[in-house]
This record gives structure tokens, C-alpha cells and sequence, in this order.
């Protein structure tokens, strides 16, 4: 226990004497979640919409109208020629080209259809693929408003549809940030929790104090625990941290309880700061360390569900998410903060992250040596 | 054979790494309070035998007892009764001096009391005391290689390995860096110490020279110039040392 004290006394002097973590405990959390979650939006807005327009009618006017008052689309350009809106397309300034066939108006009032042209631009899949689909929707809806025009009475269309309605559960307005700020917050958790911790071992490494720390008596056992601690409590330091800024900067206000969340992250921060035990013996400087933890963090984001969903991924990349601790805690925080879901519910992720976290400790010591 | 006045006893103490035989069947021992001097040129295997012999790296075969513990079986309380320096500078430079030695005193388990006292006498004797809070990274080398002398002997070790400790250091400091090896000695202290400096050689009690993982002569200074009928120990180990067929670390 003695022997912990002293580590641990010397750690902490160590981690707070050094501006650059100093930083990153503070500034990481602030920049990254006051920023990111204004950036990180699916909703597309300005898609640049170029039209080209055969009709010149008062319906096709009308109809561009209510597109470009709908907020999402930019009207780039408005000719009479395809080739020239396709050469919008081309250098990249429009991303939608809608063509409305001569004798639009005139069709659509005598055989009461008519067809439009789209064209998208798929370069960027997400906008194309959200800007078509609005603009579809906004048709569809100017399809109504001629139609309820024309057939006064009855009141109704004689033709069956079927409308729907939905209503946004937990997340009501679909705000982005509630969806997103957890998200980053469990992202920068991981940072401290694992790359930090393998960052300083090697460090230790590549100084050679770590060799001198391993001529002395010291068991491995406090070792590890004297790097573990008090990355551990720097952890639950910044998610602290990040709560508060979601709090008053968003106005998120956990539905659950925070005793959920914490105890969820104290395990979860065991098994990410296995990983960073892990990664530190099998690597023997800091240039080594950063580049895997780098390499890592990117197959961990993007397979955690934090922007895009696990469900639209291709079987096997699914199988990897569920090997990827990031992708429990994020569900487990959405789960708390927006649904306010208990102990309970989180059980089995709880369980999953804590086999996580036996697994890679003791792959870690295994793998630590301290002779050779 | 080990007997009371045994600090440090090996036989036949061999490592490989696959192929190749780093230490190879060297046999010596070491007699307390001596000043044992470990030479030999880059690459011929002391910082190995040096790992052996404080339990950072298991022998592949033969025997060693170091401080009476066996190198196998034994390296915990080897390691209590060691004081290790290496090559590479050790202290903690983001630490302030007096940090640095109540650290390493604190994790070989002596008392807060017994810290307090000796830090006090040991940065008189460096002539620390301005310096105690300051950061080891501010600390000129020659001290910073003075000071992590002083901490690896300041949990009282029967014998304390120094791997190159004057490395880039001044002769002056040196100088004063092997009076207080002298002073260790004399409290007891073993020293088991390399060194590339030949005037270094001449100052310990006895000497061994290594050629690719061999021990090819052991005596006192004065005898080996006599046994190669050379006048100073540059020359004895030039003529063992250009027999090497390994070169480089």
C-alpha cells in the first residue's frame, strides 16, 4: 500500500506538472464539444439546386418557388438548357439539377399528370441521397396543394393515399447536438482513458526510468495500478467536465440518472485503460504508440454507431462493432441521457464492457514483463 | 564457491537470444566491499550479464547468488538488496530533486522519518540544498549523474551496479564521481561497475575484461599489466579487445 502511495504521489505530481495534459484535460473536452457538435449534423442544408426550366409556367415558377422556400436548397442557376445545368454539375456548383419538361402546366392540367427530371450529383452520397429525397417530398407536397386546388368538392381526393404521421420519441425535435454531444463525450473518455495511459508508459520506456523502476522491489501489480489510477480518475475527471459543458451549453440534461453513467464509465474506463496497458508493451516508443493509437481511434469511431448507424453496416462490420467497447458506451449514453433507461437496461452492456475489461488487463500483465 | 565475504558469485552464467550467445559461460565472483571493475568493448555483452545479475533478464544457464539470492529463483529480494544505475540517465527530470529521492526511497519501503533525515544529510553532502525543490531536468549532467548515484545507494544496498555512470561526463566531475564510489566502498557498499574509461579501470579493486561474451582476463589492475607486460591498462585492454570478432552494440 506504501509502496502505491509513493507511485501514485508521483504520478500525480508528474500529470500536473505537465502543461500539455493540463490542456488536453481542460481544452479537449471544451473545444471538442462546443465545436463539433455544431458541425456534426446530418441535416443537409444549402444543397446548391440548379433548374432547368423547358415550361415557363406559372405552375413550374410556383412549384421552384416553394422549393427554395424551404430553407434547404440554394436555386444556383435557373436556364433553359441541360447541358448547362449539367456543367453546373461538373465544376461542382450545383448538386441537383430539376428539369421540368416543356408543357408541364399544360399536361398536368389536361391529363392530369406530368414528369419531372432529377439529376443528382453522388459525389457526396449524403447529400445527395437526403437532397434528393427532399426535394421529392416537397414536390409531392406541391402535388397536394394543386390537387386539393382543383377538386373543391368532395373535399378529398377520390384516389385512397396513404399519409404518415411520426412523432420523434426521446428526441423529439431531432436535435443533433442531444444525439451527438454524448457521443463525442464518450470519444474523448476513450482518448484519456486508453492513449494517454499507453502514451505515459512508453514514455517511461523510452527514458529508461522504467527500467530502474523495475530493479527495484516494486511488483508489477502496483506498477500497473500506479499508471492505471489516476488515469482512471482523470476519466471520470473529464467526463465530469463534459457533462457540465452538455449541461450549460446544450441544456442536456441526462433523463437518467448520472449514477447510471458513472458507473457504466468507471468500468468502461477499466477496460479502455486495459487496452492502453495493452498497447504500451507492445510498443517501445512514443511515435510507435501514437501511430496505433491513432490507427485505432479511427476503426473505433467509425465503427461505434456514433455517426453512422450499426444497423445500415454490412454484416461483418457489424460482428466488429460488437467487439468495440466505444460502441457500448455510446449506446449506453444515448440510452441514459435521451431515454433515461436504469441499471437494468444497461445491464448486459454493463457485463459486456466489464468481460472487456478482464479480457485486456489480464492479456496486458500477461504481456507485461518485467524480466526477460 | 560462495562463502560470507561473497557479494556477488556466478558460474558458467550464460544468455542467448536464439542464435546468438550474448553471455557466454562467464564465471567470477565478487568480494564485499569491492570495487569490481566490469570492462569490455561495446557489444560484448556486459549490459547483459549486468541484467542477469540484478534480475531483469533470466539466464539461459549456469548459476549466480547475488547478495546470497539466487538470480533464478531469488530476484525480489535480489532486488531489495541492490542499487541499480544505468546507462540511461534514471531520475525523473519532471521531478524536483527532493522529489526524486523520496520517491526511490519510498517504493524500496523506508520510513518517512529515515527519509527526512538522510535527504537532509545527502543534499548537504551534494551540495544541493538551493537546488532541492528545483526541477532534475534544470540540474547540470555532472550532478544529475552525482544525485542518481546518490539515490541508487540511498536505501543502503550491499551492492550497487553502475552501467557507465560518467558517460559525457567532465573529468573533473568524474573525479569527484569516484571519490564518492570510494566512500561508498568504505561504507560497505559493493561496487559492480563498467566503465570505457581506462584511468576509470585503474582505480578498482579488481578488474574483468569481456570479449564477445567471454571474460578473457580477471585480476587486480597491477597484475594484468604485468601478466601482458604493458605499462597501463589501455593497453592490456587494447590487446584483448582487438581479438573481438563482435563489434558494435
Amino acid at each position: 500500500m506504501r509502496t502505491l502511495r509513493f507511485l501514485l504521489q508521483k504520478e500525480f505530481r508528474q500529470i500536473f506538472r505537465d502543461p500539455s495534459i493540463i490542456r488536453i484535460i481542460f481544452m479537449m473536452p471544451s473545444i471538442q464539444l462546443l465545436i463539433l457538435p455544431w458541425a456534426a449534423d446530418y441535416e443537409v442544408k444549402n444543397i446548391h439546386l440548379s433548374v432547368v426550366d423547358h415550361d415557363h409556367s406559372q405552375y413550374a415558377r410556383q412549384m421552384v418557388n416553394k422549393i427554395t422556400s424551404s430553407g434547404y436548397f440554394i436555386l444556383q442557376d435557373y436556364s433553359g438548357s441541360y447541358n448547362n445545368a449539367m456543367e453546373q454539375i461538373e465544376h461542382d456548383k450545383a448538386d441537383l439539377v430539376l428539369e421540368i419538361p416543356a408543357g408541364f402546366e399544360k399536361k398536368l392540367i389536361k391529363e392530369n399528370e406530368s414528369t419531372l427530371f432529377m439529376a443528382i450529383n453522388a459525389i457526396n452520397g449524403v447529400k445527395a441521397n437526403l437532397g434528393g429525397a427532399y426535394l421529392r417530398s416537397i414536390i409531392q407536397d406541391y402535388n397536394r396543394e394543386v390537387r386539393m386546388k382543383w377538386i373543391q368538392l368532395p373535399r378529398f381526393s377520390p384516389e385512397l393515399q396513404i399519409e404518415v404521421t411520426a412523432s420523434n420519441w426521446f428526441n423529439p425535435l431531432m436535435n443533433y447536438k442531444i444525439f451527438m454531444v454524448p457521443g463525442i463525450l464518450v470519444v474523448l473518455v476513450t482518448m484519456v482513458g486508453a492513449f494517454l495511459a499507453s502514451l505515459n508508459i512508453v514514455r517511461e520506456k523510452e527514458i529508461g526510468t522504467i527500467e530502474q523502476i523495475n530493479v527495484t522491489p516494486v511488483k508489477k501489480y502496483h506498477f500497473i495500478l500506479g499508471k492505471l489510477i489516476p488515469f482512471w480518475i482523470l476519466g471520470l475527471l473529464i467526463l465530469s467536465i463534459g457533462l457540465t459543458i452538455a449541461r450549460v451549453a446544450y441544456g442536456i440534461i441526462p433523463a437518467g440518472s448520472l449514477l447510471v453513467i458513472y458507473t457504466f464509465a468507471a468500468v468502461y474506463l477499466l477496460a479502455v485503460l486495459g487496452l492502453g496497458l495493452l498497447l504500451s508493451t507492445y510498443t517501445s516508443n512514443q511515435q510507435q504508440a501514437m501511430l496505433l493509437s491513432f490507427f485505432m481511434m479511427m476503426v473505433f469511431i467509425l465503427l461505434s454507431g456514433l455517426y453512422t448507424s450499426i444497423d445500415s453496416m454490412p454484416g461483418w462490420a457489424q460482428v466488429v462493432t460488437k467487439f468495440n467497447p466505444v460502441t457500448y458506451f455510446i449506446e449506453v449514453m444515448r440510452m441514459v441521457v435521451l431515454k433515461g433507461s436504469g441499471l437494468k437496461d444497461i445491464s448486459t452492456h454493463l457485463f459486456t464492457v466489464l468481460g472487456f475489461a478482464v479480457a485486456l488487463n489480464t492479456w496486458a500483465v500477461i504481456n507485461y514483463k518485467k524480466r526477460s | 564457491m560462495t562463502t560470507n565475504n561473497t557479494a556477488i558469485y556466478a558460474e558458467a552464467l550464460t544468455k542467448r537470444f536464439g542464435d546468438f550467445t550474448a553471455v557466454d559461460a562467464i564465471s567470477f565472483d565478487v568480494k564485499k566491499g569491492e570495487i569490481f571493475g566490469f570492462l569490455g568493448a561495446n557489444g560484448a555483452g556486459k549490459t547483459t550479464a549486468m541484467r542477469m545479475l540484478c534480475g531483469l533478464s533470466i539466464p539461459t544457464s549456469g548459476k549466480a547468488t547475488v547478495a546470497g539470492f539466487d538470480v533464478f529463483k531469488q530476484t525480489e529480494q535480489i532486488k531489495r538488496s541492490i542499487g541499480y544505475m544505468s546507462q540511461k540517465f534514471s531520475l525523473y527530470e519532471d521531478l524536483t530533486v527532493r522529489e526524486n529521492i523520496r520517491f526511490y526511497a519510498g517504493i524500496y519501503g523506508k520510513s518517512d522519518a529515515f527519509i527526512k533525515e538522510k535527504t537532509a544529510f545527502l543534499l548537504k553532502e551534494l551540495h544541493l540544498e538551493a537546488e532541492a525543490n528545483k526541477l532534475v531536468r534544470s540540474l547540470p549532467l555532472g550532478w544529475k549523474q552525482k544525485l542518481a548515484f546518490s539515490v541508487a545507494i540511498f536505501h543502503e544496498p550491499e551492492i550497487v551496479f553502475l552501467d557507465e555512470p560518467t558517460g559525457g561526463v567532465d573529468p573533473v566531475t568524474r573525479r569527484e564521481f569516484w571519490n564518492m564510489i570510494y566512500k561508498a566502498a568504505e561504507s560497505g557498499i559493493t561496487i559492480f561497475v563498467t566503465t570505457h574509461y581506462m584511468d576509470e579501470a585503474e582505480y578498482c579493486n579488481r578488474v574483468s575484461i569481456m570479449v564477445d561474451g567471454r571474460i578473457d582476463a580477471l585480476d587486480t589492475p597491477a597484475q594484468l599489466k604485468k601478466t601482458f607486460d604493458v605499462k597501463s591498462m589501455d593497453e592490456v585492454f587494447l590487446k584483448l579487445a582487438r581479438k573481438a570478432k563482435r563489434s558494435g552494440d
